[in-house]
């Protein structure tokens, strides 16, 4: 192999900055899956818990164009008997009515900011001029 | 390792193979949107065009015209008493005759219409400049005529703003939630953010519950709202009957909202 310290020491120098996340978070506290608040009265959601933690931000687009654009408002649940009202605000945040201690237990800790708050009116915050 | 065509094609094909057999669970256990069911909703109400008829005969004094006007703000968190009276937000406001039909100049108009104000909202048009211009397909028609809004899509363009010639649209140049009045604030309906465009939506959240709009509903009988394209419809039977205008017909847009005078 022609200059094959300089190669080793490149391949080196490039694994170390790949691996920059592993190593630099060595020691530090592991991650812990944020305690959410659930409902009290309810059991089910409108599709599996598992599910719905991979899904619910695709599952809430797709409710969004069904509803705004045609006009379809009642969901089949696969877990619950009963039409399930297409609403953000009505429907998901009638059982989960605290966004701070479900919503953003997660988002939080996921880094993500979702902009639903920006308009939709989260439940503890009706009355409050928000 | 000899480099031949044989190695080079076993290697091809495990490679591929293995590509394959990690990317299909995955692809699998995927969401599909299309797979989704949805059940018919049978407290709505349906149409294919929908309109509406004002009587402005009926809407003679101040608390008429606030009646109707408060009915929708309170139902659609419309924001009131902004800062700058230019950025005011409009579902649904008044103006005088020369104002909302300036394509029908009178110099002898009758003293009573001269005066008389009118009441004012999103003509829902059959042919909308707005939903032709907007880049995004923010704003759109329905299959029933309303054309509506998608909050979630609109940049803030206001290319709709520009192209709509009965300025029924308003822009948040601001964040509009402090402005909604607090004690009437409509829990069960979203506010809007800084940078989209607003209007009327025919009350499509309402009409889904099965309710006529809010202004209807505030207007003790002097708006009608129903099918236009039904002709058995009551609507129809009130335009059969009545002399009706529309404003700037001449545009060709073919506003809904016709006018009894």
């Amino acid at each position: 192999m022609y200059d094959g310290g300089k190669i080793l020491i490149g391949l080196i120098i490039f694994i170390l900055l790949c691996t920059f996340p592993f190593w630099y978070n060595l020691g530090s506290a592991a991650y812990e899956a944020p305690e959410l608040q659930l409902p009290e009265n309810e059991q089910e959601c409108v599709q599996p818990t598992s599910w719905m933690r991979v899904n619910h931000m695709d599952l809430l687009d797709t409710w969004r164009d069904e509803v705004v654009r045609f006009d379809k408002s009642d969901y089949k649940s696969s877990t619950l008997d009963q039409k399930v009202e297409i609403s953000l605000q009505n429907t998901c945040m009638d059982c989960h009515d605290n966004k701070e201690k479900f919503c953003d237990r997660c988002h939080n800790t996921a880094s993500v900011n979702p902009y639903c708050w920006d308009c939709h009116v989260a439940p503890e915050e009706v009355g409050d001029g928000q | 390792m000899d480099n031949n065509r044989r190695n080079f094609i076993k290697i091809a094909g495990i490679t591929a193979l293995l590509g394959i057999g990690t990317g299909v669970p995955f692809s699998v256990s995927a969401y599909r949107p299309e797979e989704d069911k949805y059940l018919e909703n049978k407290k709505s109400i349906n149409g294919k065009r929908f309109g509406m008829v004002i009587d402005t005969r009926k809407f003679q004094t101040e608390e008429d015209f606030e009646r109707v006007i408060k009915a929708c703000h309170d139902a659609h968190n419309v924001p009131e008493n902004l800062p700058d009276p230019k950025q005011e937000i409009k579902w649904i406001w008044k103006d005088e005759f020369k104002h909302v039909f300036p394509s029908k100049p009178n110099p002898y108009l009758a003293e009573k219409v001269k005066h008389r104000e009118f009441l004012l909202l999103c003509n829902h048009c059959n042919n909308p400049p707005c939903v032709r211009v907007c880049p995004t397909k923010a704003t759109f028609q329905r299959e029933d005529g309303i054309v509506a809004m998608d909050y979630h899509r609109c940049i803030g363009c206001r290319y709709c703003m520009a192209g709509c010639p009965f300025g029924s649209r308003s822009f948040n140049f601001m964040d509009p939630a402090p402005y909604v009045d607090v004690e009437a604030q409509n829990p069960d309906y979203p506010t809007r953010m800084r940078g989209v465009v607003e209007k009327c939506n025919f009350c499509v959240e309402r009409l889904q519950e099965g309710k006529q709009p809010a202004c209807v509903e505030a207007s003790n009988g002097a708006i009608m709202f129903g099918d236009l394209a039904d002709p058995e419809s009551e609507i129809r039977k009130v335009l059969k009957e009545n002399y009706t205008i529309r404003r700037k017909e001449e545009l060709g847009t073919n506003p809904s909202v016709f006018y009894i005078v």
